[in-house]
């Protein structure tokens, strides 16, 4: 196994367009995991996490958008600075592992990888994050749901890097939700983010862990966005137990090791009926 | 103090054999010349590319205390600092260390004088075969550098990277509770 630690993203975008046989590692605590129990033969590895450029974050405030870097690890997303730009991210962010595994885990890693049941996936989902990417041949971003295009499949050419997400900055509520077996280091077995745009007057919500992608319930939205009353910021209560059961709807869940489709299905209703009341608490 | 149980070791052993044959298949077969700051020396050696922090830490510099419960990043046990936070060595390559600065448990006691954190889990029953000690203090020492006076629920949230099957966790809080308040 050879590996490679560049120092400069031209250096990294370089050396990954040159071979992009190789693999990316970050934080390392997908891929290593893979690696040590076998499952996953590595013949070369670029090690980013000295490319400072990826470690970056910031605001444009022209267009009211927030750049995180594809190498800034779970830990500095908690931070006030992000958490009070995209409170769901930082929330989600804490739910991921333990602190070790914060300490180094990585947003582009978690969009390398690419699971369904990833944290921050439902949240940039729900946002509307675009996805930067870099090669020899240029730089190009693409939605969120361009993306994700299956479990852990993503429309990452080999040969690009992940070099961080835009995600815009919006006025109103928002939070993540997850359930899983236990509340320390578990893997979802579902779990929502919902998201208020009161400059927009639209309620979004992305779903993880009940289908093959995160799942954006769009017509649950459209409907719910129609019936909050937007001056008072209010919801009646048989309109919040309605948007739960179109957003239970609208997911796509499987029996399997971790659940059943029953049981993450009412878990939606449950999660998207509860955000929604956090987040217009007039009913 | 930091003896493993005898089958927690066989575990251990028969876990880095795998890596090893997996490490294997998987190395090129060529090595490169690293230096870490580990414990305050700088230590400069050949390893190769696939090697693990952990394994370079144990086997490469001696350094035993460090455990491996696992090698998936789930038990803490190999738990040390890197650059003063506290990470997993198992799913670190010894080659991203380059440069940085490691602290194992072996580098946390002036002299004879143990660590405050080591004296709290001695003096609060915080250990009982010692397996996941070392990593527990090093997490510890991690939770309070982060937050100084945590309350007992955040002390109990900030251990869940660490696995312990013996004490039922109790008097582990205790002791960092008593390290924090002493
Ligand atoms: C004990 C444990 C608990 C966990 N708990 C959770 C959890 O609760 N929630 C959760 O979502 N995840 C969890 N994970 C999974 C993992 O921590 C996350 O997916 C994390 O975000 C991965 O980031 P990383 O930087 O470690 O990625 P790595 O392991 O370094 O990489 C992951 C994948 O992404 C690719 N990649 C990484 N960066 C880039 C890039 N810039 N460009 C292109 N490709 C790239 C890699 O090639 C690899 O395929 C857990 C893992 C462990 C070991
Ligand atoms: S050996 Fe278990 S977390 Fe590293
Ligand atoms: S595992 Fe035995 S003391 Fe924690």
């Amino acid at each position: 196994m050879a590996v490679s630690v560049p120092t400069s993203l031209a250096e990294a975008v370089s050396l990954l367009s040159g071979a992009p046989d190789s693999v990316v590692l970050a934080g390392g605590t997908d891929l290593m995991v893979e690696a040590n129990s076998g499952h996953r033969q590595i013949a070369s590895v670029i090690a980013i996490d000295r490319v400072p450029e990826l470690r970056t974050w910031g605001v444009d405030v022209v267009r009211r958008n927030l750049w995180i870097g594809s190498g800034v690890p779970y830990s500095t997303v908690m931070q006030p600075g992000i958490a009070s730009l995209v409170p769901a991210l930082a929330q989600a962010s804490r739910t991921v592992g333990s602190p070790q595994i914060r300490h180094v885990g990585t947003i582009g890693g978690n969009l390398g990888t690419c699971s369904p049941a990833g944290d921050t996936l439902p949240v940039l989902a729900a946002l509307d994050a675009r996805v930067h990417l870099a090669s020899v041949s240029g730089e190009r971003s693409v939605g969120f749901d361009e993306f994700m295009v299956g479990v852990k499949r993503t429309s990452r050419r080999p040969d690009e890097l992940i070099t961080g997400v835009t995600i815009p900055i919006l006025n109103g509520w928002q939070g993540y939700s997850k359930v899983g077996v236990r509340n320390a280091m578990v893997i979802a077995t579902a779990s929502s983010c919902l998201a208020v745009d009161t400059d927009g007057r639209s309620v979004r919500i992305g779903l993880g862990s009940v289908g093959p992608v995160i799942i954006r319930c769009g017509e649950a939205e459209q409907w719910i966005s129609g019936r909050v009353d937007w001056s008072e910021l209010s919801v009646s209560n048989a309109d919040v137990d309605e948007f739960g059961l179109r957003c239970g709807a609208a997911a796509r869940p499987i029996d399997d090791h971790r659940s059943t489709a029953a049981y993450r299905r009412r878990a939606v209703e449950v999660l998207a009926a509860r955000q929604l009341r956090r987040a217009f608490p007039n009913g | 103090m930091m003896h493993g149980l005898r089958k927690w070791g066989m575990m251990t052993s028969v876990i880095s054999e795998i890596s090893a044959l997996v490490g294997h298949v998987l190395s090129g077969g060529y090595t490169v010349q690293i230096t870490v700051n580990v414990n305050g020396t700088a230590q400069t050696s050949d390893v190769e590319p696939r090697q693990l922090l952990v394994h370079y830490v144990r086997e490469t510099l001696g350094l035993t205390g460090t455990n491996v419960g696992c090698d998936t990043s789930s038990c803490g046990a190999c738990t040390l600092h890197v650059n003063g936070q506290s990470t997993k060595s198992c799913t670190m390559l010894a080659v991203q260390a380059d440069g940085q600065s490691v602290t194992t448990i072996e580098g946390i006691a002036k002299g004879d004088e143990l660590h405050p954190m080591q004296k709290a889990f001695m003096e609060n029953h915080g250990l009982q075969c010692g397996y996941c000690t070392p990593g527990m203090v090093m997490a510890a020492i991690g939770i309070l550098d982060e937050n100084p006076k945590p309350t007992e629920d955040e002390v109990r949230v900030a251990l869940e990277g660490n696995l312990c099957r013996c004490t039922g966790y109790h008097n582990i809080v205790k002791s960092i509770l008593a390290c924090a308040n002493g």
